[in-house]
C-alpha cells in the first residue's frame, strides 16, 4: 500500500505539468541543479559533525556518561537498560538503530524493554542530524533556540515513551 | 551553541579516549566517520536532486500553490509569522505529510526547500528565524504514524505482534510534537518579554 504513495505523487505532478503545458524535463533539471548546490553546501557541516560524533562514540564517553547518569535516572524510575538509547537517540541515527536492535534482540520484541525501545526509536528523530542538514543546507550560522527546543522535545519524547508504554503494558 | 557542541563532542571524546586507552578506536573512528559522512551526502545528493527537480515542476504547474491554499488556515496557526498564501506553506505541508507517512527520503528535500523559502522571508540570512525553529522542532520530534524500520526489526526477532507498538508510538509522538511546539512558543515568549 505505502509503495503506491510516491509513484502516485509523481504521476500527479507529471500529469498536472502536462495539463498546464509546463516543460517538465527542463524544469526538473533546473530544480535538480538546486539540489546539487544544496548538497555541496551542507557537506562540510555534515562531514564535520559526523567526525565529532564518531570520536565521541568511539572514545567510550557514552559509557562514562551512562555510568554517571544511571543513578539519577534510576531515581526518576527510568530503567537503566533503556538509558543508552535515550542518550544516543538525538545524537546519532545509526547508533540509535543499533542500540534498538540490540535491545529488541536481547530482551525480546514483546518484553517491556523491547516495546519501550521500539516506541522510543519510532517516536523521536535524530535532532543533531536534522539540525546539521537543514541549517547546513541554507548556511544558517546563528541557531537561536533551535537546539534547545529540539533537545527538550527529545527529553519529553523519552519520558512520554516510558509513560505510555508503562500505561499500556500494565 | 553548535560550535560548542561540536568542540565538546570531539574534545571530550579525545580526552576520555586518552584515559580509556581507546585512542586506536578514536583514530579509526575519524576516518570511518569521514567515509560515512560522504556516503550519507551521496545518498542525500540523489534524493535532493530528484525531489527538488520534481518539486520545481509541482511549483511551476501550480500544485504547491494549491496545497498552500488548502492548508493555510491550519499552518498559520502553527506558524503565525508566515505571510498568508505564501508558497512556503505548500512546502511545509508537503514536508509534514511526507513525515507522517514515513517517507523520510521525500521529507528531507521538502523540509530543506521550506527552509530556503523561509530564508527569503528573513532579513538576516545567517540567523535561524522563528518559523525555521518551529519547522525544525516539528521534524526532530518525528511525526511518523507507522515506524516501518522498527516494525521490520520486530518482525526479524519474531514478535508475536510486530505492529502492536503503533498506538503507543503515535501517542508518544503526539506528546513530543506538542511539547516541541509549546517549548518553542514558551522560549519565544520569554525572549520577547526579555527584550521589552
Amino acid at each position: 500500500m505505502s509503495s503506491w504513495i510516491i509513484p502516485l505523487v509523481l504521476l500527479i505532478i507529471l500529469l498536472t505539468a502536462l495539463k498546464r503545458g509546463v516543460p517538465a524535463f527542463e524544469v526538473f533539471a533546473e530544480g535538480s541543479k538546486e539540489g546539487l548546490q544544496i548538497t555541496l553546501s551542507l557537506l562540510p557541516f555534515l562531514l564535520g559533525m559526523m567526525v565529532a560524533i564518531g570520536i565521541f562514540r568511539a572514545s567510550g564517553a557514552v559509557e562514562l556518561l551512562l555510568y554517571i547518569l544511571e543513578p539519577v535516572f534510576h531515581l526518576v524510575g527510568i530503567p537503566g537498560e533503556i538509558l543508552p538509547l535515550a542518550l544516543v537517540r538525538p545524537i546519532s541515527g545509526t547508533a540509535a538503530l543499533a542500540v534498538t536492535t540490540d535491545l529488541i534482540g536481547t530482551h525480546g520484541p514483546d518484553s517491556f524493554i523491547g516495546t519501550l525501545a521500539s516506541v522510543m526509536q519510532g517516536s523521536t528523530d535524530t535532532t543533531l542530524y536534522i539540525l546539521t542538514v537543514y541549517f547546513g543546507a541554507i548556511q544558517i550560522k546563528k541557531y537561536g533556540n533551535a537546539l534547545k527546543v529540539g533537545l527538550l522535545a527529545d527529553f519529553v519524547g523519552i519520558i512520554a515513551s516510558i509513560a505510555v508504554v508503562t500505561l499500556l503494558l500494565n | 551553541m553548535v560550535n560548542l557542541i561540536w568542540v565538546f563532542l570531539s574534545a571530550v571524546g579525545i580526552l576520555v579516549a586518552a584515559f580509556n586507552g581507546r585512542m586506536q578506536e578514536v583514530n579509526e573512528a575519524v576516518f570511518q566517520s569521514l567515509e560515512t559522512g560522504v556516503e550519507i551526502a551521496i545518498q542525500l545528493l540523489g534524493i535532493l536532486m530528484f525531489w527538488l527537480g520534481m518539486m520545481k515542476i509541482a511549483e511551476k504547474s501550480g500544485l504547491i500553490e494549491k496545497v498552500s491554499d488548502v492548508f493555510t488556515p491550519f499552518v498559520t496557526r502553527i506558524f503565525p509569522d508566515i505571510p498568508k498564501d505564501h508558497k512556503v506553506t505548500g512546502y511545509i505541508v508537503s514536508n509534514m505529510t511526507a513525515n507522517i507517512f514515513g517517507l523520510g527520503n521525500a521529507a528531507t528535500p521538502l523540509g530543506i526547500k521550506a527552509m530556503k523559502e523561509l530564508q527569503t522571508l528573513s532579513g538576516d540570512k545567517e540567523r535561524a528565524t522563528r518559523p525555521m525553529i518551529t519547522l525544525l522542532a516539528l521534524n526532530t520530534s518525528s511525526l511518523t504514524l507507522i515506524p516501518t524500520t522498527v516494525i521490520a526489526i520486530r518482525m526479524k526477532y519474531d514478535s508475536t505482534d510486530p505492529t502492536s507498538i503503533i498506538p503507543a508510538t503515535i501517542m508518544a509522538t503526539a506528546i513530543s510534537t506538542i511539547a516541541a511546539l509549546l517549548i518553542d512558543r514558551w522560549l519565544n515568549y520569554r525572549k520577547s518579554v526579555d527584550s521589552l
